[in-house]
């Protein structure tokens, strides 16, 4: 039996490395492929850790199937190289933080976010595209919610046959839609009833809807899947409408989730640019009403900063970063929103 | 005697004589209740029922009484069809998409299945508890009682409300393991406890006909002995169906008992036979039923 060999002499107890073994041979594995890089004249980090990587992958195997045999040697290689993909994953992410930050700071302050840029050659804040951001995406939340969390309630209890393929059919094909088509299907859509040119601040909602409404749907979709069938059973036997089965079981049961949903669903499209470029346009004063004249958002007004700096141009790219920070601040704080919401809201389903 | 299979009906007859309620006595007024809630049990009968999922029989040519304030407990092998029968009775097997029946059930003589009846009508006078304690995991213990009274948007004071909850609760044993703690969550109970809050919640509404699935399978032996003394109960009020594989428990807890058997898997599952329940376990007028309460049963 091949179990058999692993086990040295029948005890339990066998070889066992250091806890402090993986991570002393990265270092060590660091240092040697830094030496030897050195050596040949083309030290730089990235290619340190590179080859450092491989060479504690290797290293680890061939100390821990001296010591602990083979099958805990894989087991370390494979931990090791995990570790080792999931930090290249972040590396990414932590230095677009880290840029964002370092970038965005200096043009951020009091005035950027309270004061609008009216009359403020090279100058001023950036409350309109701020207050912009947050009253489109709030009314394209407003449209989408209902909406989304209906067709999924559709999908889950009622949908059959081949409507119901039909839908789930659409909402895949929604979700990979480009966002700025959505955005000139808005714009098509009002240039009908209200003549070419047109921007309005529901223009931009509507076009985020089309983004957000397929999320939406399928966030929705696997919470409401989850809620186990037999409360709805308990609540048919109760002799229980399906409607209320759906409203006062179903729907609380899966609350949290479907929260949470939303709230992801809001993170992602309240950076979308080039569907507003087209339906909400560019302005310099606060503008809180949707339904009349441009409005704002901090995606265009990063980007419109960036692209046609003025006089004092590091100012206007101080600026661009400053909103970009805002807008990841506010993505973020929806997160951590959305976690704080699940964890304290969630049901226990068995 | 009822739906025994068709050869072996004449023996069966023969045999049980006696002990089997009558048959012919259809559509008899059940005996009044001693009870003060107002339910009064009514007999189910089920005439040649057949039961599909889409293309698959399940249930064949079951013809069975369920007696008013009588506990009928149905037994038989996994795959069997007891639970599919059982399910068939309140309109809850044509929830499964795809599933059909025919034949006739009929509730004091009237039909469950007729054209304009609705079938959240038939729940609430055939209600059910189901293999798996499960109280709606948002409600209070209070809330997962008056579930059945907020759910149909009965206008019931508050005072009535909690009436009848302690009521339900009381008749469910539950009453004096909770009354101090209403409106904490269901879920926070043992299993035993969450069996009996189910059973609770079923009372609640005032059903005529009460059906188990397997009510004791996710129990230990004590909340097992609780809810045995508990249908003993309620039969005086109740109609009761109880799914189980327990032998000891069909034997304990019912006064009648039907035997389901499939001879081979694939095969629809039918009613072997069904009598006193003394009869079934100590003279059987089948083999398959004498081998089963055996235990011999391959």
């Amino acid at each position: 039996m091949a179990t058999i060999s692993e086990r040295p002499g029948g005890r339990l107890s066998g070889g066992i490395l250091p806890s402090w073994a993986p991570y002393g041979v990265f270092a060590g594995s660091c240092a040697l492929s830094a030496a030897v890089l050195a050596a040949t004249g083309v030290f730089t980090i990235a290619l340190m850790l590179v080859f450092g990587v491989v060479v504690a992958c290797l290293a680890i195997y061939a100390w821990s199937r001296v010591v602990e045999g083979p099958r805990r040697a894989l087991d370390r290689t494979v931990t090791m190289a995990i570790a080792a993909a999931f930090a290249l994953a972040m590396i990414p992410l932590i230095s677009l933080l880290y840029e964002v930050v370092k970038r965005g700071l200096p043009g951020l302050d009091w005035e950027f976010l309270t004061t609008d840029a009216r009359g403020k050659i090279g100058g001023g804040g950036a409350a309109q595209a701020l207050v912009g951001t947050l009253v489109i995406t709030g009314v394209a939340v407003v449209i989408s919610v209902p909406i989304g969390i209906m067709a999924a309630i559709y999908l889950t209890e009622y949908g059959t046959g081949r409507l119901r393929r039909a839908l789930t059919f659409f909402v895949d094909v929604m979700t990979g839609i480009p966002s700025i088509v959505a955005g000139l299907f808005a714009y098509a859509l009002f240039e009908i009833f209200l003549g070419p040119g047109i921007r309005l601040g529901v223009m931009g909602s509507l076009a985020l809807s089309v983004l957000m409404i397929p999320i939406v749907i399928r966030s929705a979709e696997e919470v409401l899947k989850i809620v186990p069938n037999h409360l709805r059973e308990a609540a048919f036997a109760l002799g229980t409408p399906k409607w209320r089965t759906i409203t006062k079981v179903v729907l609380p049961t899966a609350f949290a989730g479907l929260v949470t949903g939303v709230m992801i669903a809001t993170a992602r499209i309240i950076g979308e640019t080039a569907p507003l470029l087209v339906t909400t346009g560019v302005v310099d004063t606060i503008n809180t009403n949707p339904f009349e004249g441009r409005m704002q958002n901090l995606a265009v007004y990063a980007y419109n900063e960036y692209r046609s700096p003025g006089v004092m141009k590091q100012a206007s790219y101080d600026r661009a970063w400053a909103a970009a920070l805002v807008l990841i601040a506010i993505v973020m704080i929806l997160n951590v929103l959305a976690r704080f919401v699940y964890r304290r809201y969630k049901t226990e389903i068995r | 005697m009822f739906g025994a299979s068709d050869t072996k009906r004449a023996e069966a007859e023969s045999a049980a004589e006696g002990k089997a309620v009558a048959s012919g006595s259809t559509g008899t007024t059940a005996p009044a209740t001693t009870g003060s809630e107002g339910a009064v049990a009514r007999r189910i009968e089920a005439r040649e029922v057949n039961l599909y999922y889409g293309g698959f029989h399940a249930v064949e040519n079951v013809t069975m009484t369920i007696e008013p304030n009588k506990v009928t407990a149905l037994i038989g092998s996994s795959g069997c069809g007891k639970t599919t029968f059982l399910r068939s009775l309140n309109r809850m097997h044509e929830l499964t998409p795809g599933a059909s029946v025919k034949g006739e059930i009929t509730l004091d003589g009237e039909d469950v299945y007729a054209a304009g009846v609705d079938p959240v009508r038939v729940r609430r006078m055939i209600g059910m508890v189901f293999q798996q304690p499960n109280p709606f995991p948002t409600m209070s213990i209070y809330d997962n009682v008056a579930a059945g009274l907020n759910l149909n948007a009965s206008k019931v004071k508050k005072a009535q409300k909690d009436q009848i909850v302690e009521r339900s609760l009381r008749g469910a044993n539950l009453w004096e393991e909770v009354k101090d703690r209403l409106h904490k969550p269901g879920s926070g109970l043992s299993g035993g406890q969450q069996q009996r809050l189910c059973i609770a919640r079923a009372i609640a509404v005032e059903p005529e006909v009460l059906l188990m699935d397997e009510p004791c399978s996710a129990l230990d032996p004590v909340a097992t002995l609780a809810v045995e003394d508990l249908i003993a109960e309620l039969k005086s009020h109740y109609t009761i169906a109880i799914v189980t594989h327990n032998m000891q428990q069909a034997a304990r807890a019912s006064d009648m008992t039907a035997f389901f058997n499939l001879e081979e898997s694939g095969k629809p599952g039918r009613l072997v036979e069904i009598g006193q329940t003394e009869t079934i376990f100590t003279n059987p007028t089948q083999k398959a039923t004498e081998d089963y309460v055996s235990g011999r049963f391959g």
